[in-house]
């Protein structure tokens, strides 16, 4: 089986996973294609039980259809192997709740190819002034303590390692397509990059409430949130170094 | 002592061995049915295997576990055979995470896989049917 290089309209790609989200899916989609042009729109459907899949391809997006529901990290990661399958360039994550403005895409394009270029664009909520949504007091200290990590272990300031909403050139695609976490992937993913040596910035954006859904990271669960990504991020460290490409030094 | 101390003590020793070897038969026996209506895979079936045999070894050997605590400075002999089957129920529990973490990162790398060849089959079929 191939899945060849095929001639796209763009080599841009806009990620949407997508679980139960036919409230606000054609609204992040519309914006999408209104706001960032050049950017085909991809959304993943992680097995929604609504009308998420119709919805989205109604509004102009291609849609991909988990068979069931694998979690975020799956659905993404499914993402890039289209993005890396399809010769895709560079690939933004956009969540379909509506959190994520989809105005900041064209300013993350900016940022990746800055100099010095780097290998991936986050949004940040904590850079510059903010007005926008602002997360809970918990929510807050838990991301503050996940920037802190990160700052320490990349060393680099990370004002946001928790964000969703990151934009990806091609090794980044690549590799993200090869190995991504299984669920809260934010964190890992930006350790990831560092471990193979892969520059990050990080650009100031406006994260909008969500206009419908729920967070994944629900009252209940942000102390197994907190333990399964501290954790991930220790076994990380003690973890090999990843090879590198073989084209990279 | 409890009654049921009293009880063991009292009970003659050949009863209790032959309770053993009998759950030990019992355990092998439906193994071996589990394996042969395919419900349960030889991988997996090997490790019952074995704890049905440690198990019949026990009843066989008369004072075997005696000595095998003894030699371990275990002075009640039961304390020595929970400590095992302790032991034994962890290292199961753990192997079997072991291969539901396997089996979740194959189940989805499969999905991802489906999911994008029906997207690739649809496009197929819609290019051929505008044709």
């Amino acid at each position: 089986m191939s899945l060849s290089l095929q001639p796209r309209m763009s080599r841009h790609l806009a990620i949407v996973p997508a679980l139960n989200e036919a409230g606000s899916i054609a609204q992040t989609v519309t914006e999408i294609r209104q706001y960032a042009e050049g950017f085909d729109v991809l959304v993943v459907d992680d097995g929604s039980l609504d009308d998420t899949a119709a919805i989205a391809a109604a509004a102009g997006a291609r849609v991909i259809s988990m068979p069931f529901t694998v979690g975020i990290g799956g659905a993404v990661q499914c993402g890039y192997l289209y993005a890396r399958d399809n010769g895709y360039m560079v690939a933004v994550q956009v969540d379909g709740d509506g959190q994520h403005d989809p105005r900041d895409i064209g300013r993350l394009l900016a940022a990746l190819h800055e100099d010095p270029p780097v290998e991936m664009a986050t949004g940040s909520r904590f850079l510059g002034d903010q007005d926008g949504y602002r997360p809970s007091r918990a929510r807050r200290a838990g991301i503050a303590v996940f920037a802190a990590l990160v700052s320490l272990i990349t060393g680099q300031r990370v004002t946001d390692a928790t964000s969703g909403f990151r934009m990806s050139a091609r090794r980044g695609i690549e590799l993200f397509a090869r190995d991504y976490p299984h669920d809260y992937p934010e964190v890992e993913a930006i350790l990831l990059l560092h471990a193979h040596r892969l520059r990050v910035r990080e650009v100031a954006v406006t994260m909008r409430a969500r206009t419908s859904g729920r967070s994944t990271i629900a009252r209940g669960v942000q102390p197994y949130y907190m333990a399964k990504v501290l954790f991930a991020v220790f076994v990380g460290l003690l973890r090999a170094r990843p090879a590198l490409e073989r084209d990279r030094p | 002592m409890t009654v049921l101390e009293l009880a063991l003590a009292k009970a003659p020793p050949t009863y209790q061995r032959v309770a053993v070897i009998a759950i030990a038969v019992l355990v092998l026996v439906l193994v071996v049915e589990l394996v042969r209506r395919r419900r349960l895979m030889e991988r997996y079936a090997l490790v019952w295997l074995l704890a049905a045999a440690g198990l019949f070894v026990l009843g066989v050997w008369q004072g075997l576990l005696t000595t095998l605590a003894t030699d371990v400075g275990i002075r009640s002999a039961p304390n020595a055979l929970f400590a095992l089957g302790f032991a034994f129920v962890v290292a199961l529990l753990l192997s079997l995470t072991l291969v539901i973490s396997r089996l979740s990162d194959q189940n989805k790398a499969l999905a991802q896989r489906l999911a994008l060849l029906a997207d690739r089959l649809a496009e197929l079929e819609r290019e051929r049917s505008e044709r």
